[in-house]
């Protein structure tokens, strides 16, 4: 299998997460807003604030990437894609990964580039803001691709959010636990080698996932 | 003009719960024929197609497969922010065609619509837009799931001709139909 194929599918899923609802917009306003409730809902004490902001960060990111990734299958089996994808073999798990690194890119790595901004409002200390973006990065790719894995599973669900979030949290736990352990405790600690790892099992095992859900989606 | 077997399915069988959809059906394709798999509704043309297609597993029997096909589902793989033009373009990237889309939405009459969001188009000229793929790859086998639905009768003539000339040029076409054939059939597989 040549790039072609792969590329145009990054074109196409790129116009499609544009074209349904604001594209970008959408998350970023979730994320935001979400980090915004928090002082309303916890107080405004600055000591406090700079203490959980981290921690609410991810919550809202493992949100708004289940937020964006309800339709990034569904749509595909509904208007017939899938079978036009399905079509040309064995490449299916490989399509799927491109589909939902691409809805990562599009609405989970614009969140990272908020992150000093909101992390600011919140009073996260400066030095703790790299590892925070860079454990964003990563844990999002981890969400995203989870994510996409429940998607792909529950593609043929009408009403699929909610059995989405129930397939994809748990397996969220790992790297939640470790990218907040990151965050404490700095680029050089165990923790940053740990969500590395849970970053890259994800990327090998995921797409398969993916493929082999999709192929029984579309029976 | 000899005749390479395209597709042949052996022994075909699907299951749906508690019911047998068919039992035992054998098709095969040789170049130049024209296949319809005849039946009412429900009796599972669309599952029988499908498992030609590779897109289902086939409960019973075995299929081989010489090449690549063309699928065009009742569904028409159209997303609603694409225009026909660039659904073509996008399958063509995919598929490494270097064929003109232009000429090719001309000649199925979507010369007009052809900026134009599926969402606002009608449901024949999206059947049109899903058509239009077969002219984008040359492939000898074309799987049709009830391919004249929604068509006028300008559009049906046209696949009618379509059909025609893949099966002069050595292709051949298995259709789901359920209503009158306007194309005369070689072989009528009844379920």
């Amino acid at each position: 299998m040549t790039a072609a194929p792969l590329h145009s599918a990054f074109r196409s899923s790129a116009s499609e997460a544009w074209a349904s609802g604001a594209g970008l917009l959408l998350p970023l306003g979730f994320f935001a807003g979400t980090a915004t409730m928090v002082p309303f809902t916890l107080g405004s004490e600055a000591e406090l604030l700079s203490r959980v902001g981290p921690g609410i960060l991810w919550l809202a990111l493992a949100l708004s990437s289940m937020v964006t990734l309800e339709r990034v299958f569904q749509a595909d089996l509904q208007d017939g894609a899938l079978d036009l994808w399905l079509q040309d073999a064995g490449s299916i798990s490989l399509i799927a990964a491109i589909k939902t690194l691409t809805h990562w890119l599009v609405s989970g790595f614009p969140l990272v580039l908020l992150t000093p901004l909101i992390g600011f409002m919140l009073g996260v200390p400066s030095e703790k803001m790299v590892p925070a973006m860079l454990g964003y990065a990563m844990g999002g790719l981890v969400f995203f691709l989870w994510g996409g894995v429940a998607a792909a599973l529950s593609a043929s669900v009408s009403r699929a959010g909610l059995l989405i979030a129930l397939i994809a949290l748990p397996l969220y736990v790992p790297a939640l636990i470790f990218g907040v352990q990151m965050v404490e405790s700095g680029i050089d600690s165990p923790s940053f080698l740990f969500l590395s790892a849970c970053t890259l099992f994800a990327l090998g095992v995921a797409p398969a996932a993916m493929g082999a859900a999709l192929r029984l989606a579309a029976e | 003009m000899s005749k390479t077997r395209l597709l042949h399915g052996q022994g075909l069988g699907a299951v749906r719960g508690e019911r047998v959809l068919f039992r035992d059906v054998s098709v095969s394709a040789h170049s130049g024929e024209l296949i319809l798999l005849r039946g009412a509704n429900g009796s599972g043309k669309t599952t029988l197609l499908r498992q030609l297609a590779g897109l289902s597993e086939t409960q019973a029997g075995t299929i081989e497969r010489a090449g690549l096909h063309h699928w065009i589902g009742h569904t028409n793989g159209l997303k609603a922010h694409e225009t026909p033009r660039s659904h073509l373009r996008h399958w063509a990237k995919v598929w490494g065609s270097k064929r003109d889309v232009g000429a090719i939405l001309k000649g199925i009459g979507l010369a007009r619509p052809a900026n134009v969001p599926c969402r606002m188009l009608s449901a024949g000229q999206k059947r049109r837009t899903a058509l239009a793929r077969l002219a984008l790859d040359d492939r000898k086998l074309w799987l049709l799931d009830e391919p004249f639905n929604a068509l006028d009768t300008d559009g049906q003539e046209l696949l009618a001709q379509r059909i025609e000339a893949h099966r002069a040029a050595g292709g051949a076409v298995i259709a789901a139909l359920h209503g009158a054939s306007p194309i005369e059939a070689d072989i009528e597989v009844a379920l």
